[in-house]
């Protein structure tokens, strides 16, 4: 056996990344990062609210979350919906209750379909952050660039329609993109974006279209892997964000602002039976002198104020 | 033509845990710890080896990509700091590369007096298919470039992605390295037979490894730090008699997480204050184990 010569190659192999949309930067290395009235820790609650046709495309694939069974699965149609129907009012609660202003990363279907939900949202003061047209509209290489380009300023457009406000932030299903994503979402006018969790605090992509800040949304500390990928309980999720939020605030004395993203999904976390234990931790987390409950939008301007 | 698959890799002779001679290790202490984080780097786009896909999604597969980046940018100073505070130095399974892409990173292990040995070049360069002149290749690369950037000479192996070839052990062997993190048979060192050269196996662990238990066995952070004090107990107490050893490898783009890192830190505590324990780096242990056993291991 053999392998092609091809393979004991390595054309990118020298300083810094393997790639060119950013450059490598050590957290504990970067000039300390100051929130508004020297808070520590800043909370960013993100929720995704979709909308999942019942006919899946996968083009290019399926989104997690989507249809299973043999058409029709009303079994997860449904089950999605009481996401969007309930789940999502006890999270608007929630967060009223502790006082919390949150990033609803929502799909452009959501505004078309259930205007009133906007205008709840909007009513609360909670940002809107763009998450594509709907369930469908996913993203990786392999889609036409025109069709990526027209999914995003679809999404956009019905946002900005019934908010009345244009998104300044965006995030991809799955969180995955293709080659040309970063610089799309620049070009079409995108302060920010929430895809890459390779840091804990935003910093900035260079691409054709000039940069875009990313703000990384953890997913090892989302709801669906906790809770649906890892089956642990809510009260070990609660445990778990406890835990982190207690390590940030310790490397914050010596560090700088850290922030705690947390990443939602109202038919996972805001079941009857979860969503207690997640009051719990908002209350606790309320408490907490450093914290400061912050929208993605809000940690990507004071981030952006002190890193020109 | 490839050689004829192996029913018996015939690696070593069976040895029964009972009735073997007392391995000692320095001070009267019973376990033998070293602490393995993996040093890598993963590629945003490699080349395919027709025996392994490297990513599950289509370049640039952002996720699996941003989460191996964390690790360099993130996980590993936050875990480095960890170790160094409660006296536990790293032996490095290490991407050689990325001594050439993120030396602050490589230096950094370097001055806190950790051991480097080699995980391949890439963690998405897979040994699967490569004929004798390619893996002695990615041997001598490794050598050369882990000398060039830390001084050492590397001593021991652990397969990038852990991709073998059956000839694998008996080139590390020919090339001078001591030892060989790919066998998972025992909680003793074993001396492994080759066709030339001493090669000895030091247990790694899958079992306790970081990735098995967040990602094989879904635990959660807590219940991982008490898997790792229960792992150490036992081998504490059965090293009485003779001499155990305990790995414990790590990922800091799992452990260095903001939720991990402060029960992980509970289980270092645990381990250093406890008196049982020697914690050591791997060429200490096989060097160790090597000077009060025979040619045989024994």
């Amino acid at each position: 056996m053999t392998l092609d010569p091809a393979y004991l190659e390595y054309a990118a192999r020298g300083r810094g990344m393997d790639h060119g949309l950013y450059r490598y930067s050590s957290l504990f290395d970067r000039p300390p990062v100051d929130w508004p009235e020297g808070k520590t820790v800043a909370i960013a609650c993100v929720v995704s609210l979709e909308w999942f046709p019942m006919v899946p495309e996968d083009k290019p694939f399926r989104a997690p979350g989507h249809m299973q069974t043999a058409y029709p699965d009303y079994r997860h149609y449904t089950a999605r919906e009481y996401g969007t129907r309930v789940g999502f009012y006890r999270l608007l609660d929630a967060f009223d209750k502790a006082g919390v202003r949150a990033s609803i990363a929502t799909n452009g279907a959501i505004a078309e379909r259930y205007p009133r939900i906007i205008e709840d949202i909007v009513a609360a003061g909670h940002e809107i952050v763009a998450h594509s047209t709907d369930m469908n509209g996913t993203i990786a290489t392999g889609l036409p660039e025109e069709d990526e380009k027209a999914l995003i300023a679809r999404s956009l457009a019905s946002l900005e329609s019934a908010s009345g406000t244009r998104p300044k932030g965006w995030l991809s299903i799955a969180r995955s993109q293709s080659w040309n994503t970063p610089r799309l979402l620049a070009e079409a006018g995108l302060a920010y974006m929430c895809d890459w969790p390779n840091d804990e605090l935003p910093y900035r992509m260079e691409t054709g279209a000039g940069s875009i800040v990313n703000l990384p949304l953890n997913h090892e500390l989302s709801d669906r892997q906790i809770l649906n990928v890892q089956q642990q309980s809510a009260d070990s999720y609660v445990e778990q964000i406890k835990d982190a939020y207690r390590w940030l605030a310790g490397e914050a004395q010596h560090h700088g602002g850290r922030m705690l993203p947390l990443h939602l999904t109202p038919y996972i976390v805001a079941l009857p039976y979860r969503i207690a234990a997640f009051e719990s931790l908002l209350a606790w987390l309320a408490d907490q002198d450093g914290s400061w409950f912050a929208t993605c939008g809000d940690v990507v301007d004071q981030w952006s104020a002190q890193n020109p | 033509m490839s050689e004829p698959q192996k029913s018996d890799p015939g690696l070593y002779d069976f040895q029964a845990y009972r009735g073997r001679p007392k391995i000692e290790w320095p001070e009267g202490k019973t376990c033998a710890v070293w602490v393995a984080p993996n040093l890598e780097f993963y590629e945003i786009d490699p080349p395919a080896n027709p025996h392994r896909k490297s990513w599950a999604k289509p370049h640039p597969d952002v996720v699996g990509y941003g989460h191996r980046d964390h690790a360099n940018r993130v996980g590993h100073w936050r875990m480095a700091e960890v170790m160094s505070k409660h006296g536990f130095p790293g032996s490095v399974s290490l991407s050689v590369a990325l001594c050439d892409h993120i030396p602050e990173v490589v230096e950094d292990a370097s001055q806190r007096g950790w051991e480097f040995f080699s995980h391949g070049i890439y963690n998405t360069r897979y040994s699967y298919g490569m004929d004798e002149a390619q893996e002695r290749a990615i041997i001598e690369d490794s050598i050369r470039t882990v000398e060039a950037a830390t001084g050492q000479r590397i001593r021991g192996w652990l397969a990038p992605a852990l991709t073998h070839t059956p000839r694998t052990l008996d080139l590390i062997a020919e090339y001078g390295l001591d030892y060989t993190c790919d066998l998972y048979h025992d909680d003793q060192p074993t001396r492994v037979k080759v066709k030339s050269g001493k090669l000895t196996a030091i247990p790694y662990s899958l079992e306790v490894n970081d990735h098995y238990g967040f990602f094989i066995y879904n635990m959660s952070p807590r219940e991982y730090a008490d898997t790792l004090i229960r792992q150490y107990e036992r081998l504490a107490e059965e090293g009485a008699r003779s001499g155990t050893v305990m790995c414990i490898p790590l990922h800091s783009y799992l452990i260095g997480q903001p939720h991990r890192i402060g029960p992980f830190e509970e289980v270092l505590k645990h381990i250093a204050a406890d008196g049982r324990a020697w914690i050591a780096r791997a060429g200490e242990i096989v060097d160790a184990f090597n000077a009060q056993t025979g040619e045989d291991g024994r």
